[in-house]
């Protein structure tokens, strides 16, 4: 058995934060330039310019790309030969995003309870975690750092089998069509098909964490993404909703086997801002 | 790009009424912030026949929850926040005055009624353009509602903050009819 102290852990999680919120991936600016490159309508053309502006600056001056930064959305996949030390791994996790979001000067959006009282919990926590175990010893953690308005454009739909491939295509279709402007577009779209209802959506979560333009290994589900990237820019929604050709970066597309009576589809939507780091212990 | 209008808060009905769906305005001046929990608060005021912490006569609301500000910056990144939340409080904010929002995404009917009603404009800022937005804020402060934090009313001096017209006060909507030409369905 390794083991890992809990404060390794904390240290890492506070950069992450950090560089998640600041910096945006390479293949996001690459997407997001190329989309500026492209876009047909003046007004989104001028929008994604003061998108890519806003990258270097945020870099530049290490600050927020967005001031939503978002729910701390964690995927921790931890192998079965790790023992953390020193602390608990959930307490961990929180402390660093506590030092990250107060460090950091990032914002803090998390209220305690979500109906009577919600009342701010002035440190960002607690993270949301979702834990895959895996072989070996190592420990990879993942953040998404999720903002509240894409996240507000998310759907669920319980298909009938018979439904299938038209039935999932509609669906993830309309619910960018409703979101329209809502989410920050150019968005990009996670797909989880199958599982329950709840791992359709975690696996819609897991689906943002791909690089954009890399497909699906499952040839099917690669021509599903590319033909739903056309559909989706086919709507004319555009940069913040105002018009274009600039809809969507890209829609991914992740699946599992499901029940023989189901067909669950998760659809998370996620502005063009879409962060999302990894670090390895 | 389309000729810049430049606009000074505050507004009056004239300013407000010369403003068409699509175009950029460079707007300047003092304008407050306000998201879902100060709403809230301020429409209670006048449920309870009180009057508000702010007079928005003729002013500007800006739906945004700022990121801290750093030493030495007036403050943290300041984008847009999606503005269909604050629909339900928004035909009583117009019904005082208020004359311009500031927001990102579509409107309900309601709101879009309200608007040509009592003649205000909605101005849609770049959504996740927070750092640039953030050089254009030239003071911030704390007005009221301090315990809301992020979401405390803040009174901001801005200078040359670029916005579109989205919704004009003759009800012309770009979140309607800007997708159309680029339409293929």
């Amino acid at each position: 058995m390794r083991e890992l102290q809990a404060g390794v852990i904390t240290d890492a999680i506070e950069k992450l934060c950090m560089d998640a919120a600041y910096n945006l991936p390479e293949d996001v600016k690459k997407a997001l330039a190329a989309g500026k490159d492209n876009e047909q309508s003046p007004a989104g053309k001028y929008i994604l310019e003061q998108v890519c502006d806003n990258y270097v600056v945020a870099a530049e001056e290490e600050v927020a790309l967005c001031q939503d930064t978002g729910t701390a959305l964690f995927i921790i996949e931890m192998g079965q030969e790790l023992v953390v030390t020193g602390g608990g791994l959930v307490d961990a996790i929180n402390e660093g995003v506590r030092r990250g979001y107060t460090n950091g000067y990032l914002r803090k959006s998390m209220v305690a309870e979500p109906i009577f009282e919600r009342v701010n919990t002035k440190d960002n926590t607690p993270a949301v975690i979702h834990y895959e175990i895996v072989e070996g010893d190592g420990l990879k953690i993942t953040l998404l750092p999720k903002g509240g308005g894409a996240e507000n454009c998310c759907a669920c739909k319980m298909l009938r089998p018979a439904d299938g491939l038209a039935g999932v295509m509609d669906f993830v279709v309309d619910t960018v069509r409703q979101a329209g402007g809502k989410p920050c577009p150019p968005v990009v779209v996670g797909v989880g098909v199958g599982g329950t209802s709840d791992y359709a959506a975690y696996l819609s979560k897991k689906a943002l964490n791909r690089e954009i333009g890399v497909h699906n290994a499952n040839p099917n589900y690669e021509k599903m993404e590319i033909e739903l990237l056309e559909r989706v820019n086919n709507l004319g929604i555009g940069p913040q909703g105002l018009g274009g050709v600039n809809t969507a970066l890209a829609v991914n597309v992740e699946y599992f086997p499901c029940h023989i009576a189901s067909l669950p589809v998760f659809v998370t939507l996620n502005c063009h801002s879409q962060r999302h780091k990894s670090v390895e212990l | 790009m389309a000729e810049v209008i430049k606009l000074q808060t505050p507004l009056t009905d004239e300013d407000v009424m010369k403003l068409k769906a699509g175009d950029i305005v460079s707007l300047s001046g003092v304008i407050y912030t306000g998201r879902d929990a100060a709403h809230k608060r301020l429409v209670e005021c006048l449920d309870r026949n009180e009057p508000m912490p702010i007079d928005v006569k003729g002013q500007a609301i800006y739906y945004v929850g700022p990121a801290p500000a750093k030493p030495g910056k007036p403050i943290g990144s300041c984008g847009p926040t999606t503005s269909y939340r604050m629909d339900p409080y928004t035909p009583t904010m117009l019904a005082e005055g208020m004359k311009a929002m500031i927001g990102k995404g579509p409107r309900s009917k309601e709101v879009v009624d309200a608007m040509l009603e009592h003649k205000g404009v909605y101005l849609a800022a770049i959504g996740g353009a927070a750092a640039v937005i953030a050089k254009a804020v030239k003071s911030c402060e704390v007005i009221t509602y301090e315990d809301l934090g992020a979401e405390a009313i803040h009174k901001l001096e801005v200078e040359d903050f670029i916005c579109f017209v989205a919704i004009d006060a003759q009800g012309d909507n770009l979140y309607e009819t800007g997708k159309l030409p680029y339409m293929h369905e």
